[in-house]
């Protein structure tokens, strides 16, 4: 059986990030598997700038921040292979903490490859038209809007002359500008929600600059044409989502793309057994961005969906020391219990949701997402009912994700930790 | 000149070419869609039926049973996946017991082997998820689910392979009865020009009234009843192990909630009968109905799951009966209308009795060389990993997965477009290999498999479409914008 | 006196900025966090610009397309010019990141240059 220290499944930005740190941190025996024929991921087709501004301090589009990443890879002699799917993940049968992780690619075939540490970076998927329950016919001309962005800008295609854009995630959104540059007419974009899913940046210079309306608390209620997308009728929603009779608009058009959410892709973690948060839909993690499986950690959009990708590369960093140190054997024992975040007051989630302070180190990033969009608010962090982190922030939605950085030496302060909370206040 | 043209390549339309190419006949399949299985036989429950539904004596009840009883044998024949997991009626009252008992009874009449009542603690144990008003069910240890794209394209290829041929994307407009020298004979008018027959086989689904009233007198009608459906991911298959169903009304067998043969989760259809034979649209208010009326018997059905919604078209004729035989008033015209639930079920039954009917008035003989047998598409996970490693070496397109949801390879589309009648569409290789029916309902693979079949049809990618017709998927270039 | 609402487009945080004009002339820019917001502001209420981001043929590549970008800002009045002076060109396999791909469009002094390493394709 072929054997490596560290699988990194997905050669996207995350897994390159947490290869690169493994390797840094002293790891040799690491192997990325990436599905498609090059490495970079998503980002191959993001060929808008606005990356890598945290990372580098200057604006990057999609493939010139990957090509760093790949750089590096090559630099430090990374083993990578490319047209490779992961089939499944299991536990090795002999009792030791190894995985066993099943691939296939036309070179080698079938492979089963033992690993001591894996770290899971396969990233996310579009939610489809049919996971949304919109009525009507079901013609073609109906994409994702990361489906339309493959065709027009790796296969240089068009998907359509004339679109409505449900969902104003960020992939939406720069679509409608991709597709009006492109000469489509972008019509309009309709959000279920009051507010934006996307970027306040990308709703300014993708809709406002070429004059597309984004029409809030709206809805498709209707797909008409049988072979061809030939209209698409929106209507406002009331406070419970439903739309309101007599407020249909009908668009004639010959494209609906959808930017209505991203999902985690965890078929290989659930089928391992981890635990996954039904709120993110990612996995449980914990301080070492670990799951409930010991060795197998997860960074990027299959921990949770990130909206830019300097904090996949940090996050994933993060997984990729602590891969390796725990190959090396130094992820030392658990001094300490686990503790749960708790997410509350506003705050959805948080990750990671669990916590062992003995195991933390100086200092902690903590990522979480609001419920909706709150301004002139406090963030605050309580340790036991001591609060460490108070931080007024001016505006705070959904579509944009929150970081706090919490400090070890707060936690010594706060003596024997019982709980760590995370919570909006208003002052 | 045709011996015999079928008109329809639904799965009724298939399974009687199927069964007419074991005879010496010169036989034909007309289809107006691009594709087998694009009407009805696409979008149903996909449910054989153990037979306890129809009323005693009728033909629908003497087929479906039948076709149950036939469909294991031509499953294993023409390697389609099939599954008898059996079915439950449940019910919430004992007032609704009676009707529980009536079917049964009425299954018994059926000749539907192994019925039995089953209570609420036996059924609890069965189905954990049932509700807890859920009192009594009906236990048909006979019903189960099969795949019907691929029984239909089975069906298909099977004829194929014994010398039935295939026109796709040709629509018939009149079917004219006429008489020369020699005897008498069909000429079809279709888009595609003139096709003649001595037999012509009506198998039109809900086009069906259309063509037996151009030739009869006795004029019947086809009501398309749409119904609905939500299909959830595989995360959410074992939610329930058997085919349930409410009690049965006048409308139909109401919305069941069941795995399918692939391990998703489907619960449907609703009932709507509408006026458009093309009116394959969902509405709010049915894919409403759908959640609704499921909740009731079985609980924390997992909504979130949900991957697609469809609707398809029962065609239901007047009178609730299958019409399958020769019409009295148009010698060499046979119908095979009004085939709604259980058609599916019945299908194998359908077959055979079409081609007897068919063979009687052309005194056709059986040919020595017929062969019963189809081979599917590989599915290399059902391979030892030294078989696959080995299938790998020679024919490396099965080592590139296409379709990550269904971990679909190349390999497996390329046989599915290479075969006669193969796929020409995304919906075609869909139906065929389920590349694009997981939970991404292809938004990654999408472009992968439109530059297969670019590549394996030789056409541009701008050509390739989702089902055929004007459904293409994309509309040309970057930068050529007009 | 005028105010001019803005939303920065200088990084994802998009600031709400106030620019207060006077005869055309900025007499106060307030809201933003950083100094390039400041710019931001000024230019967009003077002289808007943006950078162009689209993707143009690779003859010969391993890829059909390789993405390409202004390599600094442009006028925003000239977005669909740079993209109508885009549909003519095309380039040839392999193209190295940064590789001028139109030199000077439209007469703005800002090359148009690749944004992807795209290898020849295999024979």
């Amino acid at each position: 059986m072929n054997r490596t220290k560290i699988a990194v499944i997905g050669g996207g930005p995350a897994g390159l990030a947490a290869a690169i740190e493994a390797k840094k941190a002293g790891e040799d025996s690491i192997l990325v598997l990436e599905r498609d024929r090059c490495l970079g991921g998503i980002l191959n087709q993001c060929i808008h700038n606005g990356f890598g501004l945290h990372t580098f301090k200057e604006e990057l589009t999609g493939p010139e921040y990957a090509q760093r990443f790949i750089d590096q890879v090559r630099e430090l002699e990374i083993p990578c292979r490319l047209g490779t799917m992961v089939m499944s993940i299991a536990m090795a049968e002999d009792g030791s903490s190894d995985k066993i992780v099943t691939y296939l690619n036309h070179e080698e075939g079938l492979v089963q490859l033992r690993a001591e540490a894996v770290i899971l970076a396969m990233g996310c998927r579009e939610r489809p038209r049919g996971a949304l329950n919109i009525p009507g016919f079901r013609p073609a001309g109906i994409y994702t809007a990361g489906t339309a962005q493959k065709l027009v800008n790796i296969d240089g295609f068009m998907p359509g002359r004339s679109v409505v854009i449900l969902g104003s995630g960020d992939i939406g959104l720069i679509m409608a500008r991709r597709m009006t540059l492109e000469g489509a007419k972008v019509q309009a974009v309709a959000e279920l929600m009051p507010y934006s899913g996307g970027l306040k940046r990308n709703i300014v210079q993708c809709l406002d600059d070429f004059g597309i309306p984004l029409k809030l608390s709206h809805t498709v209620v209707n797909i008409e044409g049988k072979e061809r997308v030939k209209a698409v009728t929106i209507a406002k929603v009331d406070e419970r989502n439903k739309p309101i009779p007599g407020t249909e608009e009908r668009f004639e058009c010959d494209t609906l793309l959808l930017s209505c959410g991203l999902l985690p892709e965890n078929e290989l973690t659930s089928g391992l057994g981890a635990v996954i948060s039904p709120v993110t839909r990612g996995p449980e993690v914990n301080e070492s961005l670990e799951t409930s499986i010991p060795g197998v950690f997860a960074c990027g959009n299959v921990l949770h969906v990130h909206d830019l990708v300097d904090f996949v590369s940090q996050e994933a960093a993060q997984a990729g020391r602590n891969a390796a140190r725990f190959v090396q054997g130094q992820a030392g024992e658990t001094p300490t219990p686990d503790i749960r975040v708790t997410a509350e007051n506003g705050v959805r989630y948080t990750v990671p949701e669990i916590i062992n302070p003995g195991r933390m180190e100086d200092t902690l990033t903590l990522r979480f997402r609001v419920g909706a969009v709150y301004q002139d608010i406090y963030e605050s962090v309580y340790v036991n009912d001591r609060r460490i982190l108070h931080r007024k922030k001016k505006i705070a939605a959904p579509g944009e994700m929150e970081t706090v950085v919490i400090k070890k030496d707060s936690f010594d302060q706060a003596g024997e930790v019982k709980s760590i909370t995370v919570r909006l206040e208003e002052e | 000149m045709y011996d015999v043209i079928i008109i329809g390549a639904g799965v009724s339309g298939c399974a009687a070419a199927r069964e007419l190419s074991r005879y010496d006949l010169k036989v034909l399949v007309v289809e107006s869609a691009e594709d087998v299985c694009c009407g009805t036989s696409k979008a149903n429950s996909a449910i054989v039926h153990a037979g306890y539904d129809a009323k005693p004596g009728t033909l629908m009840a003497k087929l479906n049973v039948e076709g149950n009883r036939m469909m294991e044998q031509v499953c294993q024949d023409l390697d389609v996946p099939f599954d008898r997991i059996g079915s439950l009626v449940v019910c919430r009252s004992d007032e609704d017991r009676s009707v529980l008992d009536k079917l049964l009874e009425q299954g018994r009449q059926n000749n539907v082997p192994g019925l039995r009542i089953v209570d609420r603690d036996e059924l609890k144990e069965m189905e954990p998820h049932i509700t807890d008003e859920t009192q009594w069910a009906l236990y048909a240890p006979t019903g189960g689910v099969v795949c019907p794209f691929t029984l239909t394209v089975a069906y298909a290829e099977n004829a194929a392979a014994n010398g039935v041929q295939f026109m796709f994307d040709t629509c018939v407009d009149q079917v004219i009865p006429t008489q020369s020298d020699t005897g008498k004979f069909f000429v079809l008018e279709t888009s595609k020009g003139q096709l003649q027959a001595e037999v012509v086989v009506n198998a039109a689904g809900v086009y069906a009234d259309r063509f037996h009233n151009q030739v009869s007198k006795e004029k019947i009608h086809i009501t398309p009843r749409r119904g609905s459906y939500n299909l959830m991911d595989k995360s959410a298959g074992n939610h329930v192990r058997h085919v349930i169903f409410p009690l049965p009304s006048d409308k139909g067998k109401g919305t069941l909630v069941t795995p399918t043969v692939h391990g998703n989760l489907l619960i449907g259809p609703t009932a709507v009968d509408i006026e458009d034979p093309e009116g394959t649209n969902t509405t709010a208010q049915e894919l409403d109905a759908v959640v609704q009326t499921s909740g009731k018997y079985i609980a924390d059905i997992p909504y979130r799951e949900t991957i697609t919604s469809f609707a398809g078209l029962r065609a239901h004729e007047d009178g609730h009966e299958f019409r399958i035989g020769e019409v009295e008033d148009c010698p060499g015209f046979v119908d095979c209308a009004g085939i709604e639930s259980p058609g599916l079920t019945s299908a194998p039954a359908i077959g055979v009795m079409v081609a007897e009917c068919v063979s009687k008035i052309l005194n056709a003989e059986k040919k020595m060389d017929f062969d019963p047998l189809r081979e599917g598409v590989l599915d290399p996970k059902t391979l030892t990993p030294e078989a696959y490693i080995e299938l790998i070496r020679q024919e490396p397109a099965y080592g590139n997965i296409v379709c990550r949801c269904e971990s679909i390879t190349e390999g497996e589309i390329i046989d599915a477009i290479r075969r006669t009648p193969g796929a020409k569409s995304l919906d075609g290789v869909k139906r065929r290999t389920r590349a694009g029916m997981g939970r991404c309902q292809a938004g990654f693979c999408s472009p992968r498999v439109m530059e297969i079949l670019s590549r394996e049809l030789g056409v541009p990618l701008e050509e390739i479409t989702k089902s055929g017709g004007e459904s293409r998927i994309i509309v040309g270039k970057d930068k050529f914008a007009g | 006196m005028e105010k001019r609402e803005l939303t920065c487009i200088g990084c994802p945080m998009g600031c709400q900025i106030t620019v207060t004009l006077e005869d055309g002339e900025v007499k106060s820019v307030e809201g933003n966090t950083c100094l390039k917001g400041d710019k931001y502001a000024r230019a967009e209420v003077t002289n808007p610009v943006r950078v162009v981001t689209s993707s143009v043929p690779a003859v010969g590549g391993e890829i059909g397309q390789v993405s390409v970008k202004t390599a600094g800002d442009i006028p925003k009045g000239c977005i669909f010019d740079v993209m109508e002076a885009l549909r003519a060109v095309s380039v040839q396999a392999p193209v190295r990141i940064g590789d001028v791909v139109l030199a000077d469009v439209c007469g703005t002094g800002v090359d148009v240059i690749a944004t992807k390493n795209v290898e020849l394709k295999a024979r």
